[in-house]
């Protein structure tokens, strides 16, 4: 399906990552937008403020983002695509309903523009030290997918793909991006709707009556009702059967649980996007995601310039699911990962689970506030070469 | 104040054999796979859901368009049990929950099903900002002044002196006076009864579903398991006949009158029923004068399917 034009602005723009993350979701048929203020992501909300009036949409700013995030989980649920957006004490605040959105399988899309953390942190400065909350942060066990855009233009192209992937696996997804990312100014194309492809909602085609909201085929993925369609269907956040009832027993919770599981696992080759540059003979490959990633690719440059050759570099566009296969396919043939991240050490353990021995892992760790300095990537490089 | 006459001493007798199946007239209304249901005997909440439903018909509003929102604790099994399109949300956040449905579809009654503490504690700020908004849904709050899914904990509304297990020697806390709480913040409609009243409920519900904007609905419940029980109030029928004889109907009474101490007179009634632009009207209204014919007005277009 393509993008209702209505909303789109095509051509090319001088846009933040904020604003061009907002242009993504317009273009991907957001119509609900619910949020809080917080710094560093408040503009990405005021942007839809302004737009929404004139296409159709809606914005409210809630008293709260655990309000923020339970509302587009009420006008998901009456077939509006629909997202919040905030930054790391809204993030938190929002995992309780998250948890919902995982067990009632809602598409929706959450932004989180990382600031410094723990708690206030660091409002105006980045950090990249959500990205394991963004995994784990609900209770419970699940699977959940996460992208993470490193330019103002990729805050658009994954917006858009976020809201695709949460449409077509029926789970709220993340766009992890940080300060940088979202208050840089760089030049964004925003294509011909005609041109942008959008994943239709896949709904029921059984009659009232007949209709079991958590019935599944081969994909796993349950096709979705909208209230007032006259299905009187019911869902609840408590562990449920197909029809949405709730039972309270071992078996169910496996078939419930597992199946929310499984549904993202089973297709994580279809989800999971990656950019690889140089990879052929590569005996170092620097990991990175996010805007941690351009600053790779200076001490990269830094290293040639030093004639340290043959590094690889590796980009995680999503997140999660991990590109588990890949990690261990490229560890047996690598001497050492590289992973500078703006956290103490979070991607890092995923990608020594996968290494499993078979190669060095060395973390290139920073507390957020700013980027790296490129020399300090450029010297885990360097240790990997010893 | 009278009600009802007692139930006479001798039942009259069965006129159909036992094996014949009896349909409840309820029945088609509620999701019959899952009855029998949680809630206690004597319980208040049935008697509730039987006066929402007795409401719905007599508004008319098609079932299909009413959607029922419900948070966590034994009101937050409602939605459970109505056959309509039903939430069961996470503790308290019900309201905000329901304000996504009304705004992604505006065609929709949105019915907020609650208890005490899950609106008024966990959930007080969606409470208080909801209907400061003037928001077009519909809060009918179970009140049983206790906690009673976890086990008869202190609830927000549970009356001075009372006993809750969290509370063991007494609450010495100020309880909410929920009709004022609702109405000071800017609810449109503001209406309290006990589960002895089912009439005036009934009318009540119905009227609140029939109002634009933040209508409320507050329902004093027995809970005989552990409110009754801890207090010593004695079994389900003593708290109906404690209703009876110290209920007072005070309409259009200032709600800042009604609170509730511990058993003391309970004054129902509907305090505030009051005209004011609803959130989405104002909404379209403001932003119409603000914006011209630029502004693509947001309403039940928006909710077609």
């Amino acid at each position: 399906m393509q993008a209702d034009p209505s909303g789109v602005l095509t051509g090319a723009h001088y846009l933040d990552g904020d604003k061009a993350c907002a242009e993504g979701a317009i273009a991907a048929g957001c119509r609900f937008v619910a949020g809080y203020p917080i710094t560093p992501s408040t503009e990405v909300a005021e942007r839809i403020a302004e737009r929404f009036p004139f296409i159709g949409g809606f914005f409210i700013q809630m008293e709260d983002e655990i309000a923020s995030m339970a509302a587009i989980l009420g006008a998901a649920w009456t077939g509006v695509k629909s997202m919040t957006v905030t930054s790391g004490p809204g993030f938190s605040l929002m995992m309780e309903n998250i948890g919902l959105g995982v067990m009632l399988e809602t598409p929706c899309v959450i932004v989180n523009v990382q600031r410094g953390g723990p708690s206030t942190g660091l409002p105006t400065l980045p950090g990249q030290a959500d990205i394991m909350q963004a995994r784990w942060g609900s209770h419970g066990d699940y699977e959940i997918i996460a992208v993470c855009p490193n330019s103002p233009q990729e805050c658009f192209d994954l917006t858009i793909k976020a809201f695709n992937l949460s449409e077509k696996y029926r789970v709220p997804v993340f766009v992890m991006m940080d300060e940088c990312v979202g208050h840089m100014t760089e030049k964004v194309v925003i294509p011909a709707a005609k041109e942008i492809e959008i994943e239709p909602r896949r709904y029921t085609d059984k009659k009232p009556g007949e209709y079991k909201p958590f019935e599944y085929g081969e994909d796993l993925i349950p096709p979705m009702a909208k209230a007032g369609d006259g299905h009187a269907f019911h869902v609840t956040g408590l562990t449920h059967d197909e029809k949405g009832y709730p039972v309270m027993d071992w078996v169910t919770q496996e078939k419930c649980v597992h199946r929310l599981i499984e549904k993202i696992e089973r297709h994580t080759d279809k989800i999971i996007l990656t950019e690889e540059e140089n990879m052929k003979g590569a005996e170092v490959i620097v990991l990175s995601y996010g805007i941690t990633s351009r600053v790779a690719l200076r001490a990269i440059q830094l290293a040639e310039e030093k004639k340290i050759n043959h590094i690889g570099r590796l980009r995680l566009q999503t997140i999660w699911p991990f590109p588990e296969k890949r990690i261990q396919e490229l560890a047996g043939k690598v001497r050492a990962f590289v992973v500078p991240e703006m956290n103490y050490g979070q991607i890092v353990r995923e990608v020594e689970r996968c290494a499993a021995g078979k190669c060095r892992v060395i973390l290139v760790p920073h507390g957020g506030g700013t980027v790296h300095k490129p020399e300090k990537i450029l010297q885990g490089i360097e240790e990997a070469y010893q | 104040m009278k009600v009802h006459e007692a139930e006479p001493a001798t039942r009259p007798k069965r006129k159909r054999k036992i094996e014949e199946p009896i349909e409840h007239p309820l029945e088609s209304w509620l999701r019959m796979d899952r009855i029998p249901h949680i809630w206690c005997s004597t319980c208040g909440i049935g008697t509730a859901v039987t006066c929402f439903i007795e409401a719905v018909k007599k508004t008319g509003i098609a079932r299909e368009d009413i959607c029922v929102v419900s948070g966590i604790g034994c009101s937050g099994r409602i939605a459970g049990y109505i056959k309509m399109d039903s939430f069961h949300t996470t503790h308290g956040r019900a309201v905000p929950f329901a304000v996504g449905l009304k705004l992604g579809n505006p065609r929709l009654k949105v019915v907020v099903f609650s208890g005490d503490g899950d609106l008024t504690a966990i959930g007080g700020n969606h409470f208080i900002h909801n209907a400061r908004r003037n928001m077009d849904i519909t809060v009918l709050c179970i009140n049983n002044f206790i906690y009673a899914m976890t086990g008869g904990q202190l609830a927000p509304t549970t009356p001075p002196t009372a006993v809750a297990t969290t509370a063991p020697y007494g609450n010495y806390e100020n309880p909410f006076n929920l009709p004022a709480l609702a109405a000071s913040c800017g609810a449109v409609y503001v209406a309290r009864w006990t589960a002895l009243h089912v009439r005036r409920l009934t009318t009540s519900i119905a009227e609140a579903l029939q109002k634009k904007g933040f209508s409320f609905v507050e329902i004093i419940c027995p809970c005989t398991t552990l409110y009754a029980r801890k207090n010593k109030l004695g079994t389900g029928l003593d708290l109906m006949r404690f209703y009876h004889d110290n209920a007072e109907i005070c309409h259009g009474i200032d709600p800042r009158e009604v609170d509730i101490q511990f058993q003391s007179k309970i004054k129902v009634g509907k305090f505030v029923d009051i005209e004011k632009r609803s959130y989405l009207d104002g909404y379209n209204e403001y932003m119409m004068k603000r914006l011209g014919d630029k502004f693509k007005p947001y309403g039940v277009e928006n909710g077609k399917k």
